[in-house]
């Protein structure tokens, strides 16, 4: 049921691929999945129909791209529109004239207020200044001991008294004054929005401390009632931004667009773990891509931007699906990819990688072992696997520090990848388009069980590459790898919705 | 699947859609730095400020969540408790109805006054469900239920629309033992909390040691959060007022080392219920989980017996609620649910879907920070708050 969006969209962008232009019929049908994919993805009703009402003007009046299909360009339209209504203004932090600075923490019981005090002003020390900490929950029991232990930690200091929560944050800051501490950071207790009395004791210590920056505190996997939430905090204590916690699970996050959209201020930072240090300035496009289900798609891109040689993986990857992949080829872009890193973390971060090979167990050290293999080959042996004989075998055994039988492994192991890949490459493209829609048709059931069939597309440079369907039932009930049009913005397929690690 | 294969099918991938995307990305840049405006929506109607002041007098005797087997049939009135740092309502179901009507009334009193079922309420009725969590793949399923009933019943005004969905979700959530459960072996029985950060796992074990020493049982509560900050410290305060006694470890230990001398204490003291609080974890971090399954064995390997697993899920959980309930019963197999917060403005409606689909039932609500904010769940009444 969670599906990615652009697994929803599979049907839709079937219909309108190939067309010349966005109908109007065309853009509500696209514009039906989007909402279900948004409101899947937790975002607020009422903002999901304000987002799509922008998106669907968009996408009629925009003029259509040349490189894009029709369902591409909404895709496009949707994940700009998505990031610009996360993002907007970012936040930079102005230090107060005269200090100290004051930065108020609030928000449901439990978002993360406490910690995010604590990380705030590890942030705040890395910056240069001299925080302190106050513990203004005098409500929930050991909250200010859970504050001091995170203090000593940080080695910030942290104030509290018994009095009444006003009252120690009024303290707090004149304690900040007194011993020239030039950041102030109050953490307060967990409130609902619809409890009067404690929104206006929060209102009350905000007016005792007239803060520069008042955040809200709000946990990631928030549903529908972020709204009222956000609206009765804003209503309330004017908020400067968001804090978004607890962004290392795999809730989808469409609370942050409701958040946006009602308090209209950044989302500051994101929260990504319970230790101090897991703790970042917000990125709205990785969210964005997150809510839409594209994974880590963007994370990767960059990756894959800063390593790849664009024209000469192009053709390598056409010479495989051509069947004239060679081991020298093979090798050169084995060292492109080991500058993503290890082999097991770009797996993780690929949308639409099929279960066998997102769980195959990979070992660096394979790796390297494959590659002192090829080393130990002549050119003409990596060109020509053929050529290769059982005195040949023996000599690149010893030369790598393997033995004969590994050798023959990897050369049959390599010939049988390379007619797989030329079976998938060879496939016409109509027929590829046709098996497809019936994969898409049959939903989740896929094709048969096959583990190479689906069809992928030949290489020329015209036509996008396509991979085949290897596991329908692959995470996020996707049908296989996505459609993968060379310039393309990509449709990852499923499963994409992990968010980074760390 | 081999090596060489995985990375030939990484490159195509990589140049398929990552290559690709780099230009289209680029593109895309440009014209997109407009600050957007900051349009504010107003999806609900205003939230209800009503801390519902005829609540706290009302003498409803706490329902016991479990007749016990060896102590006194009646439940004992449960003792005063120590003043609370602010006067403590006792939230009940039906307080949050009124409050629900209120908030709701702009759905509901509209589908509910119509004379007849269109489109309109058709569309209103799926706004109220999933303002309410139910989730996309929920709604649809109870909307068309309800829709073949209309045809099959003839249901013609928006009132029977209502009744028809009230029975529905009733008995969605169907006939679910509820009960938390003693051990019928010797030795203490033993209830796990577990969820992910932040829910109110040690607050609820704060609730229940009361309500489990009012109703006669002694009670052991072991730290196993070893983690956060104050954990221990925060659980034996709850100890303090409830009457229990705590067990503890080291910060940084093992936590199944704590619960297992939990058990163990319990053995020895003649305690027959231990409480294992347990550091909140996201279901997708598999060391955690892992550590959990050690902790869910390792309590049933003393004196003692696991009858209860109970997921604390935060009612302000949206659809990943459903992921969580799943993730932590296929580690630890849970037997039930405590839905906390349901007195805020959130409605908790993710787990209808925990219900139908996991088949893992709510055993209690906390509806408060209090120690007798704590009552069995009760389908009707979780309904009628959602949808009066
Ligand atoms: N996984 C994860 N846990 C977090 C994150 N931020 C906070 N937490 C955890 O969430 C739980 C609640 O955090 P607190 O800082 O105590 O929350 P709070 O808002 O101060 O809670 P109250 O004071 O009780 O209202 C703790 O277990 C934290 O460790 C995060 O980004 N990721
Ligand atoms: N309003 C309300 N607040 C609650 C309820 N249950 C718990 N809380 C509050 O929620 C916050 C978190 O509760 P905890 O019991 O610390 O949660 P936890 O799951 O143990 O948190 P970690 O151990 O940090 O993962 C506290 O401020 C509690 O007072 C409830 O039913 N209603
Ligand atoms: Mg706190
Ligand atoms: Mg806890």
């Amino acid at each position: 049921m969670f599906e990615a969006l652009s697994d929803r969209f599979e049907g839709v962008l079937g219909r309108l691929r190939g067309k010349g232009r966005l109908t109007e019929a065309d853009v509500d049908d696209a514009m039906r999945e989007i909402r279900l994919a948004l409101l899947e993805a937790d975002v607020n009703f009422t903002v999901v129909k304000n987002f799509i009402a922008r998106v669907r003007e968009r996408a009629l009046g925009e003029e259509l791209s040349k490189a894009l299909n029709p369902g591409q360009q909404v895709i496009k339209i949707v994940n700009e529109e998505l990031t610009r209504t996360l993002g907007g203004e970012t936040i930079r932090i102005a230090y107060s004239a005269k200090p100290p600075t004051v930065v108020l923490m609030a928000g449901l019981q439990g978002s993360g207020k406490t910690t995010n005090s604590a990380k705030l002003a590890r942030w705040f020390k890395s910056q240069g200044r001299h925080p302190l900490l106050v513990g203004a929950d005098l409500q929930r029991p050991a909250a200010v001991e859970q504050l001091r232990t995170l203090g000593r930690q940080l080695e910030v200091p942290v104030f509290s008294e018994a009095t009444d929560p006003v009252a120690v944050a009024a303290a707090g800051l004149a304690e900040a004054r007194r011993t020239g501490r030039d950041v102030v950071i109050v953490d307060t207790a967990g409130r609902l929005a619809i409890d009067a009395e404690l929104m206006d004791e929060v209102r009350r210590i905000s007016e005792a401390v007239d803060p520069n920056y008042t955040f809200l505190v709000i946990d990631a996997m928030t549903g529908q009632d972020a709204v009222t939430t956000a609206e009765a905090f804003h209503q309330t204590l004017e908020l400067d931004g968001v804090i978004l916690t607890k962004l290392d699970g795999d809730a989808r996050g469409g609370a942050a667009l409701s958040v946006k959209e009602v308090v209209g201020r950044p989302i500051a930072f994101a929260s990504t773990g319970e230790k101090l240090d897991e703790f970042d300035l917000f990125h709205p496009d990785r969210l964005a891509g997150r809510i839409l289900g594209m994974g880590d798609m963007l994370t990767l891109i960059e990756k894959a931007e800063q390593v790849f040689e664009k024209e000469e993986t192009e053709a390598a990857a056409a010479r495989l699906l051509e069947g004239q992949f060679t081991f020298e080829d093979f090798l050169d872009q084995m060292q492109q990819l080991k500058k993503m890193g290890p082999l097991s973390g770009v797996l993780g971060m690929m949308p639409g990688v099929p279960k066998e090979v997102r769980n195959a167990q990979i070992d660096d050290r394979e790796i390297a072992r494959v590659e002192a293999i090829i080393r130990s080959m002549t050119p003409a042996e990596r060109r020509d696997p053929d050529l290769i004989d059982q005195s040949r075998r023996v000599r690149i055994a010893r030369g790598s520090g393997s033995d004969p039988t590994r050798v023959a492994e990897l050369i049959k192991q390599f010939k049988e990848m390379s007619k797989m890949m030329k079976r998938m490459g060879g496939m016409g493209s109509k027929k590829l388009a046709k098996s497809r829609r019936k994969a898409g048709k049959s939903k989740g059931k896929g094709p048969g069980g096959r583990t190479t069939g689906g069809g992928r597309v030949a290489p020329s440079t015209k036509a996008p590459l396509r991979l085949p369907n290897l596991d329908p039932r692959a995470p996020g009930a996707g049908r296989g790898l996505p459609d993968l049009g060379l310039p393309d913005l990509g449709l990852p397929g499923p499963g994409g919705v992990g968010p980074g690690r760390g | 699947m081999s090596l060489v294969l995985i990375i030939a099918l990484v490159l195509v991938v990589l140049v398929g859609t990552g290559l690709g995307l780099v230009v289209s990305r680029r593109r895309g840049r440009s014209g997109l730095l407009e600050p957007p405006s900051p349009a504010p929506v107003r999806p609900a109607p205003a939230p209800v400020i009503a801390p519902d002041a005829e609540a706290g007098p009302e003498p409803e005797p706490a329902q016991a969540l479990e007749p016990e087997p060896e102590a006194a049939p009646e439940p004992e009135p449960q003792p005063e408790p120590e003043p609370e740092p602010r006067v403590v309502e006792r939230p009940r179901f039906r307080d949050r109805l009124s409050k629900a009507r209120n908030a709701l009334s702009g759905y509901m009193g509209a589908i509910g006054g119509r004379s007849r079922i269109d489109a309109e309420t058709w569309d209103e009725l799926e706004e109220a469900l999933i303002l309410a969590d139910v989730g996309m793949a929920a709604t649809q399923d109870l909307l068309e239920h309800l829709r073949s009933q209309v045809k099959a019943q003839g249901l013609g005004t928006g009132e029977e629309l209502l009744g028809a969905l009230k029975a529905e979700l009733t008995s969605r959530l169907g006939d679910f033992d509820r009960e938390l459960h003693f051990s019928e072996a010797e030795g203490p029985t033993v209830w796990l909390f577990v969820g992910v950060n932040g829910v109110g796992k040690t607050t609820t074990i704060g609730k229940l040691g009361a309500r489990e020493v009012a109703a006669g049982h002694r009670v052991i509560m072991a730290a196993g959060d070893t983690f956060r900050a104050a954990a221990a410290e925060q659980l034996g305060m709850w100890a303090e007022r409830s009457g229990a006694e705590l067990v503890r470890g080291n910060e940084g230990g093992d936590p199944s080392a704590v619960i297992f001398d939990g058990v163990a204490a319990a053995a020895a003291r003649g305690a027959d219920l231990v409480l294992g609080d347990t550091a909140g974890r996201l279901h997708t971090k598999t060391n955690l989980m892992e550590e959990l399954r050690k902790v869910r064995r390792v309590a049933d390997q003393g004196a003692g017996t696991v009858t209860e697993v109970l997921l604390v899920l935060d009612a302000t959980t949206g659809q990943n609620g459903l992921v969580q309930a799943q993730q932590f019963t296929d580690a630890v197999e849970l037997t039930g649910v405590v839905l906390t917060k349901l007195d805020g403005s959130a409605k908790g409606g993710i787990v209808i879907a925990i219900h139908e689909q996991l088949g893992i039932p709510v055993k209690a609500v906390g509806l408060g920070e209090g120690i007798d904010d704590l009552v069995p769940f009760d389908p009707a009444e979780f309904v009628d708050a959602l949808f009066s």
